[in-house]
């Protein structure tokens, strides 16, 4: 210990003082200018970035001069709209959509089926883990050609293979929840006198919501590429094609600004129901009850 | 232990003439892990009269919980019974109320009010009464502008008032309190434990808190059971209704400190 090097604290007086009033201040929070407010959001930021894409896709289509393997950006979005304004993308995405939102609820309430099964006795719990380790990992258009066989060409198969691609993703997700819901609520619940089904509606659901949310997520996404892909393979059935077949279709008669239409269409489902309707699930339940940040 | 099953046999035995609320009757409990056999607690007995505080205090680990959770009715005991109003508790009820340490007792997904309001609604009572049960409890804890919040909104010390107005608008026959105040900081923790007297002044419910904490103990009960090292068993019940917090400075406050120290303490001096 080197005392000379260490000089003590000078002696210091002690004070008081007296704050001021919160309100003297003036307004603690003030609105920042319009233009920082703009550049704030979001949606303007990626906004601009689209605009820049869509100059750069039309630049290039312009210097390439080849329509046929590359259109320009305003020869699909005149494809685009000649296809909504003749009913066809609108015919096939509804098309599309119905056969998805089937298959969706299907895989979804088996899912809850087997979750329920699974959290309720210790055979379920093994059946869901040997299952979902068997079958989660198979490509559910890899089971295409099975389901062709099984239900022929047409809805039902393209809806087998659908809950498939949903099913494993999301009654893992809700048992994974499930089993994380803490101690202490599920002691809380049964103080209240909640037992059996009431008690997986009152308690277990809403507790585990954030991981049956994420499943649910997933589900949506395998089950919509699944979806594509798998008409884009068999196309037509019963002389009802989907998105996935006006893209095939366009493609052999070489309309390729309509085969970009067409995909532009697949992505902008994907991101309505991505970035819109599960956001506004997301904000109006985990968010709001503060079970995860955003 | 002789006992005494009809309420009438005793009138000259005093303040215990009423039969007890709450008999815990040389309670054995026990966890089965994997591969071990743990015993929480080793024929314990006491009883809880109608509107007493009990106090259960003992060193962490000695099964303060574990007593809790089986009056509670989560954990059947391997020996011995605990009755509630003469008949064996078979199962968890709303007429034990139960607040836990953890903040996360609350339900996230529901306001405050729906919060208090919901064991209520999930037992019958009507949406119109819930509400007014529920605004009257959170009332009394000082939280009735809180009521359109969530939980994840409020602070340690508020989340545990609600759980506690959640307990108290169920009129439940027992409320049961595990460390509700431990996790909090001590001037939250001393103002909460004002107030649940203050509350049990004007309701005059039927207590059982856990605490480690000596002070706490002497302040909050009005018997203390004393318990020992795992696996717990009673050593002591004492009697501390007169001392408050008025009297946390007196000599006999600080008397009955030191002694239940010493029972927390020496206690290998009484094992075998
Ligand atoms: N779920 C459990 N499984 C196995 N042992 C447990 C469990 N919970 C508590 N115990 C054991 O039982 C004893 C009493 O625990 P607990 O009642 O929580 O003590 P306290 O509340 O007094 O701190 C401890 O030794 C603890 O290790
Ligand atoms: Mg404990």
């Amino acid at each position: 210990m080197t005392t000379t090097l260490r000089s003590a604290p000078p002696a210091r007086p002690e004070q008081e003082f007296q704050v001021t009033a919160p309100v003297a201040l003036g307004d603690v929070a003030k609105p920042l200018p319009f233009i920082e407010k703009i550049f704030e959001n979001a949606v303007v930021r990626r906004g601009l970035i689209l605009i820049g894409l869509a100059l750069i896709w039309e630049a290039y289509g312009r210097w390439l001069e080849s329509p046929l393997t590359f259109p320009t950006f305003l020869d699909t979005m005149t494809a685009l709209k000649d296809g909504i304004v003749s009913g066809v993308i609108p015919q096939r995405m509804a098309v599309t959509l119905q056969t998805l939102v089937i298959g969706y609820f299907l895989g979804l309430i088996i899912a809850a089926l087997l979750t329920t099964v699974a959290v309720t006795s210790r055979i379920g719990t093994d059946l869901l883990s040997t299952f979902t380790a068997m079958f989660n990992p198979l490509p559910a258009i890899a089971l295409l050609p099975l389901a062709l066989l099984w239900f022929g060409l047409g809805r039902p198969s393209l809806i087998f293979v659908i809950v498939h691609s949903v099913l494993w993703a999301v009654a893992l997700n809700m048992h994974a929840g499930f089993l994380s819901v803490s101690e202490t609520q599920r002691m809380a619940g049964r103080t209240f006198g909640l037992k059996g089904l009431r008690f997986v509606l009152g308690i277990l659901i809403p507790a585990a919501f954030p991981a049956i949310l994420a499943g649910l997520k997933i589900g949506w996404a395998f089950a919509w590429r699944t979806l594509i892909a798998a008409e884009l393979v068999f196309g037509v059935s019963s002389g009802q094609g989907g998105l996935g077949w006006y893209i095939f279709e366009n493609r052999n008669t070489l309309d390729t600004a309509a085969v970009f239409a067409g995909l532009l269409s697949v992505m902008a489902v994907g991101l309505i129901v991505e970035a819109v309707i599960f956001r506004v699930i997301e904000a109006r339940t985990v968010r709001r009850w503060g079970m995860q940040r955003g | 232990m002789s006992q005494t099953l009809a309420p009438s046999m005793q009138p000259l035995a005093g303040a215990q003439t009423a039969s007890p609320l709450v008999s815990v009757e040389g309670v054995t409990l026990q966890y089965k892990t994997p591969d071990h056999l743990v015993t929480a607690t080793y024929r314990v007995s006491f009883q809880i009269h109608q509107q007493e505080r009990v106090v259960l205090l003992g060193p962490s680990g000695c099964g303060k919980s574990t007593i809790l959770k089986a009056i509670a009715g989560f954990m059947p005991p391997v020996e011995g019974r605990i009755t509630l109003k003469g008949s064996v508790i078979a199962s968890p009820g709303p007429d034990r109320m139960m607040v836990f340490q953890e903040f996360d007792q609350l339900l996230p997904w529901k306001t405050v009010q729906a919060n208090v309001a919901y064991p209520m609604l999930v037992n019958g009572v009507s949406k119109q009464e819930a509400a007014d049960r529920a605004a009257d409890a959170l009332t009394k804890v000082n939280l009735a502008k809180f009521m359109d919040a969530y939980p994840h909104m409020l602070s340690g010390g508020m989340k545990q008032r609600v759980a506690i107005a959640r307990a108290m608008a169920m009129k439940p026959d027992v409320l049961l309190m595990d460390e509700p105040y431990a996790a909090l900081d001590a001037l939250t923790r001393r103002k909460m434990q004002e107030e649940l007297l203050q509350l049990w002044d004007d309701v005059g419910f039927t207590l059982v808190f856990v605490t480690h904490s000596i002070e706490e103990a002497i302040v909050v009960g009005s018997r203390v059971v004393v318990l020992s090292p795992h696996p717990g068993q009673v050593r002591a019940e004492l009697n501390c209704d007169h001392l408050g917090f008025t009297e946390r400075d007196t000599p006999e406050f600080g008397q009955l400190a030191k002694r239940i120290s010493g029972m927390l303490f020496d206690d290998h001096a009484v094992a075998h």
